[in-house]
């Protein structure tokens, strides 16, 4: 088939659907048939993208996804970090997890922090054929010896938990009370669901049953203010939370807990109190958010700080919750920041713009940073969720333009072959597919964890971001990547 | 405001501004944190011989460990075989890891399928997912043979992997002559290197034992090849091109099974290739016929070994051979074995790694290391330390046993430098860091995990071990052979001297010991 750069809505629409048709032709019948309905090209003024979610990875494809205990200890509670988060079960997704998801904080690690240590069960065979409640009981012991300063346990189920029948809920209860502290058990197998996000739900249920039920009723630790905002679903990768935090303090707000980066578990317990929870990974939080408002009635408002354009939208958003004092911190905000996001424009627009990028990442980052990166005049591609749902997809349908290709939970194959054909610039995904692609001779940026740079929120965060693309997209090697006496 | 757009801090600068200091100061008051004289009170506690008992009481709870779980291992081995992908029957999250880790550690794509199973496979068991992942996989990605392994779902509810490969074959998803090896590699069983093990041995036994009962076994018909195992390695890409030099310099026929040095090193030109190298699999039928197997690897071999034995080879088991004597062993056992000399290129080389020691070697002599990792690597350092002169006081690993320990226990005995050397079998990073306050030692060699040993408790660690994520490139030098122990030593060196300039380089304090030249 050849390729000619589409002109008009209509080229790129027929050019997107042919190649879909081509990369299904790859499958046996029944796979095609499942797969087709994930692939697809956004049409203007239809409410979601025209693509099925939140189903099952089909076996064998090389799905990116990864698993409801990578949802929960990975992102929602990893973070908390004057926990014990206990991986249950056998030693690897503890070990593979340990560490690698740059969710900064500050703490005596070891003494009263814990985020980047891992802590197993290790379970052996007998554990599997006897049941490993007795371990379980006795760790938690051990914790408390070792780490007196630990504020709670969170107790993350790996794929066997479930499957031998142990009860650790009981295990857990009988504990708490014993210690007087938090214990959460939480039921994040990784064979339940089809991705990390019923892991996020899970978890927040956990949060629900087994952080909130206990506060009920006591007080506050600090007097409470009309200002007072929770910030729900930012991770804190590369220091996320804190350049978002800034700027919200700056405005007026005061910022009583960060959900989960850089998080602690008074931070949780205190968030009942919030006037408003302000929320980023709509995603992975949005339950626990809409608990809060059924049985708190506390207001939630998704925001995105990705980009001048989304910031500026989202803080004259937040402050609209609030009184004048709030709207004019937030002008004032916008005002003191400009000139700096001028500059920051001024300097590496000429040398993004009309970059095409495709992208694939979790279950926000897809649609929230195409403002960021439209503000250094380049364009999206191609989007798709890891593990997005329908919601994700409609919310995905004010970011993207006319004939954008989708694709949901995308193969390595189909992957591959779509960034083959339609050469962006640069594409932005995961660890697994970075070197791929870089292989291929495309610049490329992880965007879960910032390929170790960040942060990318806020403005503080929206220079590095625009640093960082130059720096994939414009680096020398990608001229020297072809011999020069190769034809 | 602290950004600005000439010079962009990120979060190295970013976060020491002042304004973020304030902002974290803030924070503190909603954080519940503990009394800062309680901190400090604890933390000094951690460091005691108290608290070191109390820590090696510990019988349930793992913190820290060295070591990483079965199929892990299975995908390595499986890479290593021409154009075959890791197919890892059991749910996804697992595989999604495996592909990660690998790739922060080699800075490579690793492809690796999963059978995708999920609640309604734990109650039925997962016969589906293995014949419909075999035919998507088979379709999409036209390997050359597919490895299958498992996750610890699909052992704990018993998937047969046999039986359902059968299935599959007979409902077409793959060709019936097509290649399907497979392992049951149970997480709760060893660790990686187990898991290579397992699925070495099932790839062996898939062509020499008639494939499943689908044809019929291989009779041996002994030659002068010698076969090579490297074990699991994450220094493979170095390594085997270096064993692929010896042999050659010696003029050993040989086949290297398991062989992911090209796989795992495939260049930035455009193209990008899923399947790269390794041992053919025609190769690995007629690895069969070889005079012997060498396992570079005793403990990532001690199933696969036994069973090539049982075919008729000799088998030689070594320990990743680092450092001069344990070199001298395996081109010893190689001479002996092909009745070939040891090339006059290889004594030279022999003699340079030997200059090089008398050289440098007063800068180690009786310096104190504790060194941790897997159980070859750290024998095979150990080794070569007690050859430099340097006392390895502490040698702990995750996933070595009784068997293990004996066997470092025996080369302490060998050594009048390991007279106070000891070691600890199944212990985690969490037992040597009460190991290094209460014993400190002047280095640490491990993964890049001691980092976090390395500020706690100021040992300056030495990276040489899996995974390395936060140095580049030092997979791709060898650590075996003599310009592989040549390697090991300059890293050693390195850090040897970088610590001593570190400590010496206060003006108008320590002027002198700064010196020029060392
Ligand atoms: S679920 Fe089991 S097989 Fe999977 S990563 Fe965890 S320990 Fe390993
Ligand atoms: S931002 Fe994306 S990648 Fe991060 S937790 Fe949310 S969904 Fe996952």
């Amino acid at each position: 088939m050849s390729l000619v750069e589409p002109e008009t809505i209509e080229e790129l629409v027929a050019r997107n659907k042919e190649l879909i048709k081509e990369v299904l032709e790859v499958y046996p019948e029944k796979t095609a048939k499942r797969r087709a309905k994930h692939l697809g090209a956004y049409e203007e003024a239809k409410s979601d993208c025209g693509v099925k979610s939140n189903v099952k990875s089909i076996p064998g494809v090389m799905t990116i996804r990864g698993c409801a205990y990578a949802g929960s200890k990975g992102v929602v509670w990893g973070p908390i970090k004057d926990m014990v988060h206990i991986s249950h079960g056998p030693v690897g997704c503890g070990q593979y997890s340990w560490g690698a998801r740059r969710n900064y904080y500050v703490g005596a690690t070891g003494v009263d922090t814990f985020g980047t240590m891992q802590f197993t069960s290790d379970f052996q065979e007998k554990d599997i054929i006897f049941g490993g409640d007795k371990k379980l009981s006795k760790l938690i012991d051990e914790v408390q010896a070792l780490f007196p300063l630990n504020k709670g346990v969170s107790i993350q189920s790996e794929c066997p938990i479930g499957l031998i029948g142990d009860d650790i809920e009981a295990v857990s209860k009988a504990k708490a009370k014993e210690y007087d502290k938090t214990i959460v058990p939480v039921r994040c197998e990784g064979f339940r669901g089809v991705s990390q996000s019923l892991g996020h739900h899970i978890a927040n249920d956990s949060i629900r049953d087994w952080v909130f039920d206990k506060q009920a009723g006591k007080p506050a630790r600090f007097e409470p203010t009309p200002y007072d905002v929770a910030i729900i679903g930012d991770y804190n990768i590369g220091g996320d939370a804190w350049s978002s935090r800034i700027l919200l303090e700056e405005i007026g707000l005061r910022v009583i807990a960060q959900w989960s980066g850089d998080g602690t578990i008074a931070e949780l317990e205190a968030t009942p109190k919030a006037k408003l929870n302000i929320l980023h990974c709509y995603r992975s939080m949005n339950y626990i958010s809409r608990h809060m408002e059924e049985k708190y009635g506390i207001p939630w408002v998704e925001y995105n700080f990705f980009g001048p354009t989304k910031i500026e939208e989202s803080l004259r958003k937040i402050a609209s919750q609030f009184d004048d004092k709030i709207k004019e911190g937030a002008e004032r905000v916008i005002a003191k920041y400009r000139p700096l996001m001028d500059a920051v424009i001024a300097k590496y627009r000429p040398r993004l713009a009309g970059k095409k990028v495709m992208l694939f990442v979790g279950g926000l980052r897809p649609r929230h940073v195409i403002g960021a990166y439209e503000d250094l005049g380049m364009e999206i591609v191609g989007t798709g969720y890891e593990f997005g749902h329908n919601d994700d997809y409609q919310r995905t349908t004010h970011y993207v333009k006319d004939g954008t290709l989708i694709y949901d939970d995308v193969t390595g194959y189909e992957f591959e072959k779509f960034v083959d054909k339609i050469k962006p610039d640069l594409v932005g995904s995961g660890v697994k597919e970075k070197y791929i692609f870089q292989k291929m001779g495309v610049p490329f940026r992880q965007m879960h964890s910032w390929d170790y740079s960040g942060p990318y929120h806020g403005y503080d965060g929206f220079a590095i971001f625009a640093r960082d693309m130059d720096m994939a997209i414009n680096a020398p090697v990608w001229k020297l990547t072809k011999a020069p006496w190769a034809a | 405001m602290p950004q600005n757009a000439e010079n962009v801090l990120d979060h190295f600068e970013l976060f020491r501004q002042p304004e973020y200091k304030e902002m974290f100061e803030k924070k503190k008051q909603f954080e519940n944190p503990t009394a800062d004289a309680e901190l400090e009170r604890v933390c000094e506690w951690t460091k005691t011989k108290d608290y070191r008992d109390k820590n090696f009481a510990r019988e349930a709870l793992t913190i820290n460990p060295a070591k990483a779980c079965q199929p892990l291992g299975a995908v390595f081995a499986a890479v290593g075989f021409e154009a075959t992908l890791p197919f890892v029957h059991g749910s996804q999250g697992c595989v999604a890891y495996y592909r990660s880790h690998f790739s922060r550690h080699f800075k490579e794509p690793t492809s690796c399928v999963s059978s995708s199973m999920t609640e309604d496979a734990a109650v039925f068991g997962g016969l589906n997912n293995m014949v419909d992942g075999l035919a998507n996989a088979y379709n999409m990605y036209k390997p050359k043979m597919i490895a299958v392994s498992t996750t610890c779902m699909a052992e704990v509810i018993g998937d047969d992997l046999n039986a359902f490969i059968k299935t599959a074959k007979e409902k077409g998803s793959v060709p019936a002559e097509f290649d399907v090896t497979f392992a049951h590699t149970p997480a709760f069983v060893g660790s990686h290197v187990t898991g290579y093990d397992n699925v070495m041995k099932g790839i062996l036994e898939h062509f020499w034992d008639g494939k499943a009962g689908t044809a019929p076994a291989l009779e041996r018909k002994p030659n002068e090849k010698i076969n090579l195992i490297g074990g699991f390695d994450g220094y493979t890409i170095g390594n085997l091109r270096e064993i692929k030099r010896v042999f050659a310099s010696m003029g050993v026929e040989y086949t290297i099974l398991g062989d992911a040095s090209d796989v795992w090193d495939t260049p930035t030109d455009g193209e990008f290739r899923m399947y790269d190298g390794g041992t053919t699999l025609e190769d690995a039928a007629n690895a069969l016929h070889a005079k012997a197997t060498i396992s570079m690897q005793q403990f990532c071999t001690e199933k696969t070994l036994p069973y090539i034995a049982g075919k008729g080879q000799e088998t030689v088991a070594l320990n990743f051979p680092v450092g001069v004597q344990a070199t001298d062993k395996f081109l010893m056992e190689l001479a002996r074995l092909t009745g070939k000399p040891i090339s006059a290129e290889l004594a030279k080389e022999r003699g340079r790694l030997v200059d090089a020691i008398a050289d440098s070697n007063a800068h180690i002599h009786g310096k104190k290391f504790a060194i941790y990792g897997d159980p070859d690597l750290t024998l095979g350092l150990a080794g070569f330390l007690l050859e430099l002169g340097a006392e390895p006081v502490h040698i702990l690993s995750t996933n070595g046993g009784k068997a293990w320990a004996a066997k470092v226990q025996e080369l302490f005995d060998s050594s009048p430098f390991g007279a106070n050397c000891h070691v600890y079998p199944n212990k985690d990073l969490w037992h040597m860091r009460s190991l290094l306050f209460t014993e400190p030692v002047d280095f640490l060699i491990g993964n890049t995990y001691g980092k976090y040993l390395e500020r706690d408790t100021g040992a300056p660690l030495i990276r040489i071990g899996f995974p390395i994520f936060d140095r580049h490139h030092h997979h791709r030098y060898p650590v075996w052979g003599y310009q592989g122990a040549l390697n090991v030593l300059v890293w050693i060196l390195d850090k040897i001297f970088d610590e001593m300039d570190h400590s010496t380089n206060e003006v108008g304090k320590t002027d002198y010991s700064f010196d020029i030249i060392r």
